[in-house]
């Protein structure tokens, strides 16, 4: 995927009337209870709501981590719910990218190799996959940090690390869960301002937030109650918020 | 196949690191393997040396030699059908020997008569009880396997005239010449000196149960004048081509057939025995003596196969969010399948490593106390217990690997 396809208007989530049930006993609980979303690729969209809304449920859906009970999924026009579950793990490996609230990072691997991890599973040489792995943290000002722990690192740089970890494959999109849900309000705004860099670059960007002001990075904001889309202001696309023929330096997307 | 290369040295680097950071509990772990692997390999050594010993008390008897016996050397279920049979007698070897030499192209060399019994040797004031007592003729040598550790087999005079001359074995002489050479001295048997003209050189012991050494051997009439009673004869007869082994021993059945005059709708009232029928008497029960002890063995190496997956177990479930992070970025079901058999082969392999180790030194350590034992420790035995504790960990690492690579990822991600 080059950085011209990801400008263009192109499709790359399309979900609809997605439901997602969870059988608890006797009760079923609806966590998801008929969802329709398109995203194109270069959004930055927000989604927010009520803890036990369903942000979650619907993030692991679209990261392809989790099948619907019912409805339609296309990414990249590709039918999900048709996918073996190595297509799926291919997906997840090639196409998406995940920040995770408490960074996930392997604690007995340095910063490269937990970089690196996404490339070993998508088979690349053990040259090429360092060097990527390298730059990709150094994109995000890690530089000096390339050989440290997890527990060496401040949380921020441990966020920075996963981040650098989702972007290393090259993702159509990156799915953030309560991405500062565990950094304190100065790093957070530092890891706000890196995903506002990558957006830039024309990366697409999906995170889960319950804070206003986190949101308000995004460019378009869906809200979710009781499983369903309550809002949604950007409309398709949100083409009034997109950056107009922002060009890219020639060195931007080298990754 | 690139790929899978590369998650295999992923693996293996993963499996690495997770030993180290639980260095105690890998080691414990380990430990189960080590002692089934000590086990094992030593129970393998045993048996390998067992197996050699076997192979050369068989040795003693010769696979050119048949035995004309009174019973067979194998078990028979119709032993009714035998208790009524005669003495092999010493006479016998005279007439078989008359109509080898007259038969033409005769597959057989010579019989030689033996008769044995159980007597003490004494020499002053040292004695030796259950000394195996033979009489023989000086052909005996033709059928035999043995050397001399000095002196010499006693000659066809002396054979034939009975002289009271005897050769000895090496236990026999050890106890009652200790200091000295026994050529030339008398032994007392029943009473009566024997002069000594020879000393067999050491044979070891039969199956490690009876020492070969502890034999007397003496002319034949000199033996039937002082212990006559309750002897046990044999004939010996010597095979020409041991490649035609069953042929020499149809002739030989009827030669004895004429020799024992038996009209042809008679069983045959005698037993040729080979050592082959002994070998395939004993070797079934050698080897249950071989599984059994592989099976008590193995079930220590069992034991902590059960260690292994044990403790698999519980990494998989300590490392539960992190198999939903690996899935999540991308690892498939069969890239955590590979980890976790690699972590828990890795381990057992270890284990093995560490075994083999002890068991080595053991197995010296043995070989030195006790010189006799024949020790096996053989380049095939560390092959096979490196596989062992490799299929041991592959076994051991299955049910846990595979648990592991089921997962959902979301509740993997979400387990606390
Ligand atoms: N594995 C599960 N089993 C049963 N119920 C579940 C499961 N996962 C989620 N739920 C339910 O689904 C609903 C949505 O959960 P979800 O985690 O998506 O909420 P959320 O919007 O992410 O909340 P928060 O802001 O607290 O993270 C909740 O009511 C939750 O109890
Ligand atoms: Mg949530």
């Amino acid at each position: 995927m080059t950085s011209d396809t990801r400008l263009s208007d192109s499709i790359i989530i399309d979900i609809e009337n997605i439901t997602k049930d969870y059988v608890m006993g006797e009760e079923i609980v609806h966590a998801l209870r008929g969802v329709s979303l398109q995203i194109h690729s270069n959004e930055y969209l927000a989604i927010m709501g009520p803890s036990g809304s369903g942000k979650s449920t619907l993030m692991n859906m679209l990261g392809c981590l989790d099948t619907p009970s019912s409805g339609r999924y296309e990414f990249n026009g590709r039918d999900v719910s048709s996918m073996t579950d190595d297509e799926l793990a291919s997906i997840r490996n090639r196409e998406i990218g995940f920040v995770f609230q408490t960074f996930n990072l392997l604690p007995r691997a340095d910063s490269l190799r937990n970089v690196e991890l996404p490339l070993i599973y998508a088979g690349m040489d053990p040259e090429t996959r360092r060097e990527r792995a390298a730059h990709v943290l150094r994109e995000v000002g890690l530089d000096d940090r390339l050989h440290h722990k997890p527990n060496e690192l401040s949380g921020g740089q441990r966020q920075r690390v996963a981040i650098a970890r989702a972007l290393v494959n090259d993702p159509s999109i990156i799915l953030a869960d309560e991405p500062t849900g565990n950094l304190d309000s100065k790093t957070g705004d530092e890891i706000m301002t890196l995903f506002e860099n990558l957006y830039q670059r024309g990366h697409t960007i999906i995170l889960v937030t319950h804070e206003a002001d986190i949101a308000n990075h995004a460019r378009r904001t869906v809200r979710l109650r009781d499983g369903l889309i309550e809002s949604d202001d950007g409309g398709f696309g949100g083409i009034d918020n997109l950056p107009v023929e922002d060009p890219l330096p020639a060195n931007a997307t080298v990754y | 196949m690139k790929r899978f290369l590369y998650e295999l040295s992923e693996s293996w680097k993963i499996a690495v690191a997770q030993m180290r950071s639980n260095k105690t509990r890998s080691t414990l772990t380990a430990l189960g393997v080590v002692i089934g692997i000590v086990a094992v390999t030593l129970m393998g050594t045993a048996i390998g040396g067992i197996q050699v010993g076997f192979d050369k008390s068989m040795a003693i008897f010769g696979d050119d030699v048949l035995y004309v016996s009174q019973w067979p050397w194998k078990r028979v279920d119709d032993w009714w059908n035998y208790r009524d049979r005669k003495k092999i007698k010493t006479e016998y070897a005279e007439p078989i020997n008359r109509i080898i030499a007259a038969t033409p192209n005769s597959n057989l060399v010579i019989a030689v008569p033996t008769s044995s019994l159980l007597r003490s040797v004494k020499n002053g004031q040292s004695e030796v009880s259950n000394v195996l007592i033979r009489g023989t003729v000086s052909d005996y040598l033709i059928t035999s396997t043995f050397d001399f550790k000095e002196g010499r087999f006693f000659n066809d005079v002396e054979s034939r005239g009975g002289a009271n001359v005897c050769v000895i074995g090496y236990d026999v002489a050890d106890a009652l010449f200790p200091s000295e050479s026994p050529i030339e001295k008398s032994v007392l048997i029943n009473g009566q000196p024997f002069r000594v003209v020879g000393v067999i050189s050491r044979q070891g012991t039969f199956l490690g149960l009876f020492s070969l050494d502890s034999i007397v051997v003496m002319p034949l009439p000199a033996f039937q004048k002082y212990f006559s009673a309750k002897s046990d004869s044999d004939v010996l007869v010597k095979v020409k081509d041991k490649t035609r082994l069953a042929e020499a021993r149809d002739e030989l059945t009827g030669v004895m057939r004429r020799v024992r005059g038996l009209p042809p709708e008679k069983k045959d009232d005698f037993s040729i025995n080979e050592q082959q029928a002994l070998k395939s008497t004993l070797d079934p029960i050698k080897n249950s003596i071989a599984i059994a002890g592989l099976f008590i063995t193995g079930l220590s190496l069992f034991v902590g196969a059960i260690g292994i997956m044990n403790i698999t177990f519980v990494s998989v479930k300590e490392r539960t969010r992190e198999i939903g992070t690996r899935k999540a970025l991308g690892a498939r079901r069969r890239t955590i399948l590979l980890q976790f058999l690699i972590e828990s082969a890795s381990l057992c392999l270890l284990g093995g490593f560490i075994g083999l180790g002890v068991a080595y030194v053991m197995c010296t350590g043995i070989g030195q106390a006790f010189p006799s034992f024949p020790i096996q420790f053989s380049l095939g035995l560390v092959l096979v217990s490196m596989a062992v504790s490799i299929l041991t960990g592959l076994f051991s690492g299955f049910a846990p690997a595979w648990s592991a690579s089921r997962l959902d990822p979301v509740a993997a991600l979400r387990y606390e």
